[in-house]
C-alpha cells in the first residue's frame, strides 16, 4: 500500500500538498487569532481583573441575517452614586474588528440596559464587558449562529 | 444615497421616577470599509462614530460606535424622569458632520 502512494507521487503532486499544508496552517492560525482579538481587548481594557458572572445579554440563538442583529442587554444595578455601571463594551471575536460598541452610562438612566442592532460576519460569540464605578469589571458571552454573513466584502 | 435623518421617540409625558425607554434612528449607510459597490471598488469607510444624549445640557448617555454596527443604527437606552426638560441628541459623522435632534418631556 504504501509503496503503491510513493509511486503515484509526482513532482507537481509535492507542489500540490505543499501549497494545501501551508494554506490549511494559514487557516488554523487565523481560526486560533480571530478569538483572541476579543478576549485581549477585554484582557487590556480590565487589566485582566475580570469576573464572569451571568450578565443579561440577549442576542438570538441564530441570526439569519448577520447584516442586523438585535442585541440587548440588562445589568442589574441601583445606579445610585455609589453603586452603578460606568461603561458597558460590546465585543465580538468573529468580525474583522474586535470591538462592537462602547456605551457610556450616568445615574440619570436609572437603569443599565441598551439594545442595539449589530453586523456578525460569521457565526461567534458576543462579549459584554461591564465596568462598575468601584473599578470591578464583570463579563459574559453568548454563542451566535450566523446563516447569511454580515460584513459585506 | 438617501438622505441622512435622524429619528427618535420620547415619551411626551411621564411620571416622577419612571424609568421610561428612549428610542431613536438615524438613516445612515455605515460603510463599514470593507464592502465593495457594483464595480468592485472600496466604498471607504464612513460611520457613525459617535451618539450623546444630554437631558437639560448635561450628558445622560454616550456611545461610541464601530463599523461592527448595523446600517441605520437604532439605539435604545432607560432614562428615569425627574424633572421636565428637552432632550439633545447629537450623531457625528467620520466625515465631521453632526446631525442632532431635540425632544421635549413634560414630567408631572
Amino acid at each position: 500500500m504504501k509503496q503503491q502512494k510513493m509511486k503515484i507521487i509526482s513532482r507537481r503532486s509535492i507542489l500540490y500538498l505543499m501549497g494545501g499544508i501551508a494554506s490549511s496552517a494559514l487557516f488554523t492560525q487565523f481560526a486560533m487569532a480571530k478569538p483572541n482579538l476579543a478576549l485581549q481587548r477585554i484582557k487590556e481594557i480590565s487589566k485582566s481583573k475580570v469576573e464572569e458572572v451571568d450578565l443579561f445579554l440577549d442576542v438570538p440563538e441564530i441570526a439569519e441575517n448577520g447584516n442586523q442583529v438585535k442585541v440587548s442587554f440588562d445589568i442589574d444595578s441601583p445606579m445610585t452614586k455609589d453603586d452603578f455601571v460606568r461603561t458597558v463594551y460590546l465585543l465580538a471575536d468573529g468580525n474583522p474588528a474586535p470591538n462592537v460598541a462602547k456605551f457610556s452610562f450616568t445615574t440619570d438612566m436609572g437603569a443599565c440596559s441598551a439594545t442595539t442592532r449589530m453586523r456578525l460576519s460569521k457565526t461567534q460569540n458576543v462579549y459584554l464587558l461591564a465596568e462598575y464605578n468601584n473599578g470591578k469589571f464583570a463579563m459574559t458571552k453568548s454563542k451566535v449562529k450566523v446563516t447569511i454573513g454580515g460584513c459585506g466584502g | 444615497m438617501s438622505k441622512i435623518k435622524p429619528r427618535g421617540k420620547v415619551p411626551k409625558k411621564a411620571a416622577i421616577d419612571e424609568i421610561i425607554e428612549i428610542k431613536t434612528l438615524i438613516r445612515h449607510p455605515m460603510h463599514s470599509g470593507r464592502m465593495k459597490d457594483k464595480d468592485g471598488k472600496n466604498i471607504p469607510k464612513r460611520i457613525i462614530n459617535k451618539f450623546l444624549v444630554k437631558f437639560n445640557g448635561k450628558q445622560v448617555f454616550g456611545m461610541d460606535l464601530e463599523p461592527s454596527i448595523s446600517t441605520n443604527p437604532y439605539i435604545a437606552f432607560p432614562f428615569k424622569a425627574k424633572v421636565s426638560g428637552t432632550f439633545d441628541f447629537e450623531w457625528t459623522d467620520d466625515n465631521g458632520e453632526k446631525y442632532t435632534m431635540s425632544r421635549k418631556m413634560d414630567v408631572s
